[in-house]
């Protein structure tokens, strides 16, 4: 059974034809090519996969393809404004908040989603809602002071930026 | 995952025509059917999206009840100020389901489908005396869990909404596991017009009402008078998470801590 579906990526309309049991982070990564979302344990457990579906972060591994359809995706080549970076990727890097890279795609947009919902989050909420996204790197002290940091920049943005291209973010 | 077919019907009637055949699944959020599936743990012939139905999503109040679909996410209920304003304890409830992800996708419907001896929302239904209504009838929160992962529901049967009496007061409190966030016991206690209810989830093979607690609290409601009740260990579940005895002994500490989070 071959199903035909339409995605907005990153802001652009994707055509693919799927298996029912393709997931979306198949379609993401071997059809359109998008290899920054990663694939870690695929077993729903460590949020390397996290993308943005209609705004709400989701892990991507956990969600067919099928049930994307229509929805608009935003993964990590989503973000940045040309050469600049979305303050949350800045703040990653200001704050040294990776070492491997790994589970980065998938922090900043549980980050994104995050501060989508609480502009000004304490570190406590930050640790929560960074719960479904797991680094064995940086220990997650510079990840929260990323964060934090990252939503400040958020806050002081113009929101004709924020809403540029057509993003959720 | 083995190949399936999949369909996304449009109303909760042609939904139901499709579930009819015994080899097919409903799909809701996914969080527990699609990593099932990946394990090869179930070879449907195919899934019914309920994705596309707009019948099974929304929160209203309907008297003093508050009326839930079936499709409407865990983020959605924690979010909800209706839910805040009238049973926060289920909004708390579904803030610690999982995590933010799982919270995005899963769906009350399907936690309740599905049954897990670990979930919380049982305790919420068991404790808080919930309706659960499916396409043909309504089912008794009491009588809607059964065994482990076994519930009331008939084959091809589809819970579309779930009616939550507003209680006078409720509080859920859970020792979680910390890799999972499951529930390796969670204790639902709510005050409610006809009484003191008590729901335990994770502790058994299903969610139960833990009925020596709810008499103990309703000669006095106090953290005390509950950490004086004994809960037998007897048929409680014994894993590498907790044994029996342990289990047993955090239900009445953990109705204790719901007592004073009632006020």
């Amino acid at each position: 059974m071959s199903i035909p579906i339409r995605l907005t990526v990153n802001g652009r309309e994707a055509a693919v034809t799927v298996e029912p049991r393709t997931l979306l982070v198949e379609v993401l990564r071997t059809h359109l090519h998008l290899t920054g979302t990663h694939v870690g344990c695929d077993t729903s457990q460590c949020g390397a996969c996290v993308v943005l579906m209609d705004g709400r972060s989701v892990k991507a591994c956990t969600v067919l393809a099928v049930q994307a359809d229509g929805g608009a995706i935003t993964t990590i080549e989503g973000l940045a404004d040309g050469d600049t970076l979305h303050p949350m990727q800045q703040a990653f890097h200001d704050h040294h908040a990776l070492q491997c890279g790994f589970c980065t795609p998938g922090m900043v947009l549980s980050a994104v989603d995050l501060v989508s919902r609480h502009p000004d989050p304490s570190d406590d909420q930050i640790r929560a809602d960074l719960d479904g996204n797991l680094c064995r790197c940086t220990g997650y002290q510079p990840i929260v002071r990323a964060v934090r940091a990252g939503a400040q920049a958020m806050r002081a943005r113009p929101a004709a930026e924020a809403g540029a291209r057509g993003r959720h973010v | 995952m083995y190949e399936f077919a999949y369909h996304r019907p449009a109303t909760v009637a042609e939904a139901v025509a499709l579930i009819a055949d015994e080899d097919v699944l409903p799909l809701a959020g996914g969080q527990t059917l699609i990593p099932t599936l990946k394990q090869r743990l179930a070879m449907p012939a195919a899934l019914v999206d309920l994705g596309g139905l707009a019948e099974l999503r929304g929160l209203r109040r309907d008297g003093d009840a508050l009326v839930i679909g079936a499709a409407t996410t865990h983020a959605e209920i924690a979010a909800s100020d209706l839910v805040r304003q009238t049973v926060p304890a289920l909004a708390a409830l579904a803030q610690r389901i999982g995590d933010p992800q799982v919270r995005n996708r899963g769906t009350l419907g399907g936690s309740i489908a599905n049954a897990d001896p670990a979930a919380d929302y049982p305790a919420a239904v068991v404790g808080l005396g919930a309706s659960v209504h499916t396409d043909r009838r309504t089912i008794d929160g009491d009588a809607v869990f059964i065994d482990l992962f076994t519930t009331a529901l008939e084959p091809g049967e589809l819970i579309t909404a779930v009616s939550v009496p507003v209680p006078r007061a409720a509080a859920y409190e859970k020792a979680a596991q910390p890799a999972s966030g499951y529930a390796v016991v969670g204790v639902l206690v709510a005050r409610t017009a006809a009484g003191v209810r008590v729901g335990v989830t994770g502790a058994g093979p299903c969610a139960f009402r833990a009925t020596a607690l709810e008499r103990a609290l309703d000669a006095a409601f106090t953290p005390e008078a509950a950490r004086a009740v004994t809960i037998p260990a007897d048929g409680l579940n014994d894993d590498l998470h907790a044994s029996a005895a342990y289990r047993a002994a955090l239900i009445p500490v953990l109705a204790a801590r719901a007592v004073a989070a009632c006020g």
